[in-house]
């Protein structure tokens, strides 16, 4: 996945918080998927205009953690979700 | 065992229907208007649903739009924090009904296809002009830029049209595509003879759809459901008995699917008397197939009992008389060589459809 790829969550798309089951999921046409700590946070910063370089850098501060470890696990996060048709890529 | 809530609730609002598919997995006693769950009692099941952890409603029928409430019922379904989604033919859809569905909050639309030409889709739907007015909603719903998914349901007569249907569902800016054989319940069961395709096309058919998946990777998702009676092993069921779905019928009857009436011995809730979630949990229905204590052999002892769950109680019991039984699709099964047998017969057959009535 390019680092300038910008994802955008599509209608029908939407992450909510399930207090039954206390976590936060990600719920599409047919799928509903439990997020784990760290693809919430992918998903929090998703907003149409970011791409996955610039969400990674914010991760990467916020988490003081290596942006090339986190740019890695973000684009393979963004890409098996477009892949599914999930999240779309800004044209 | 620990019994997980439920993820998805299937709500038939009413059984009736403009079209009158020979396949429909409506029972074959259909419920009366007259006995439908109101408004209210349905926005109490909505709450009731998401409390119990049901995360995604399809407001189905019958045909939903039947319902003269339906912009109200998605937006209580909506209001409960349910993800909604529509499971219609789209007879009966208007610009302006559309319109209010989307500011009621619907979130997605599945509309179904009974073929890829007005010749086969009226044909099949029993229903003039119903193919002409599913492709004017198709366009609606794109302009209206509410997300689409093309639910193609396939048997010996149309499957020769799955390309087209592939195609079909690109060309009117679907995400995804649900590709789904026949299961033989309801009315499909007096159309064996009519609907069941060959072993020949039911490898055709998953020929096309692993080189599409190939092919349109991140342009389109395709859901498949093969042809039961040709394949080695089972479905899964609803994932397991009483593990991730309920049925909840127009009447407000609580099944663990669609089908489960079928199985005559069994005892359902009603909503109008009981909690969801207590019907859920503590339903006689509910805890009758739950888990793999119920299971016989060849299941009892197999390696693949937590993969799919002995198959389907319902077929079990229309084909074998126990729906305790390995479902007869297993190539475990006793059962599987007649059943085999049975399924190369249907296909041979030429019989006339038999299609849904009153």
């Amino acid at each position: 996945m390019d680092g300038a790829s910008v994802p955008v969550m599509p209608r029908g798309v939407r992450m909510q918080f399930d207090k039954v089951r206390d976590g936060w999921v990600l719920l599409a046409p047919e799928r509903a998927i439990r997020l784990d700590p760290i693809g919430h946070a992918i998903l929090s910063e998703v907003d149409g205009a970011r791409s996955i370089d610039v969400i990674s850098a914010i991760l990467a501060a916020r988490y003081a953690a290596p942006v090339a470890e986190i740019g890695k696990d973000c684009g393979e996060f963004v890409g098996a979700l477009v892949a599914r048709r999930i999240l779309d890529l800004a044209a | 065992m620990t019994v997980p809530p439920p993820i998805a609730m299937l709500a038939e609002l009413t059984h009736r229907c403009p079209l009158s598919c020979p396949y429909c997995s409506n029972p074959l006693e259909l419920t009366r208007k007259e006995v439908e769950l109101s408004t209210a009692d349905w926005t109490r099941v909505f709450r009731e649903a998401a409390a119990l952890g049901v995360l995604q409603v399809h407001l189905s029928g019958g045909e939903p739009v039947s319902r003269r409430d339906i912009v109200d019922l998605v937006r209580a379904a909506a209001a409960a924090g349910l993800y909604t989604n529509l499971v219609t033919s789209g007879v009966g859809l208007t610009q302006a009904r559309i319109a209010a569905l989307d500011a009621a909050g619907l979130d997605h639309v599945q509309l179904s296809l009974q073929g890829t030409d007005a010749e086969m889709a009226d044909r099949i739907g029993g229903y003039a002009g119903g193919f002409a007015r599913k492709m004017a909603v198709a366009a609606l719903l794109r302009d209206a830029g509410l997300p689409m998914t093309l639910n193609f349901v396939m048997h010996r007569m149309n499957m020769q049209q799955l390309p087209r249907a592939i195609e079909m569902a690109v060309e009117l800016g679907a995400r995804r595509i649900e590709v789904a054989t026949v299961q033989f319940h309801g009315w499909a069961m007096p159309n064996r003879g009519a609907l069941m395709p060959s072993r020949d096309q039911a490898r055709e058919a998953s020929r096309t759809v692993a080189e599409a998946r190939d092919r349109l990777s991140g342009v389109l998702v395709i859901d498949y459901v093969p042809a039961d009676y040709h394949a080695t092993y089972p479905k899964a069921c609803m994932g397991g008995w009483g593990s991730t779905g309920l049925n909840v019928t127009p009447d407000g009857t609580v099944l663990p699917c669609h089908a489960a009436q079928e199985i005559r011995h069994l005892t359902f809730d009603n909503v109008r008397d009981r909690g969801l979630a207590e019907i859920w949990y503590d339903g006689a229905a509910f805890n009758a197939y739950r888990g793999t204590e119920w299971m016989q052999e060849p299941c009892r002892s197999c390696a693949r009992k937590a993969v799919d769950f002995g198959g389907c109680r319902c077929q079990a019991m229309a084909l074998l008389g126990d729906p305790a039984a390995t479902d007869p699709v297993c190539v475990k099964s006793p059962e599987h060589a007649r059943l085999a047998e049975m399924a190369e017969s249907f296909a041979d057959a030429r019989a006339d459809l038999v299609y849904r009535h009153a």
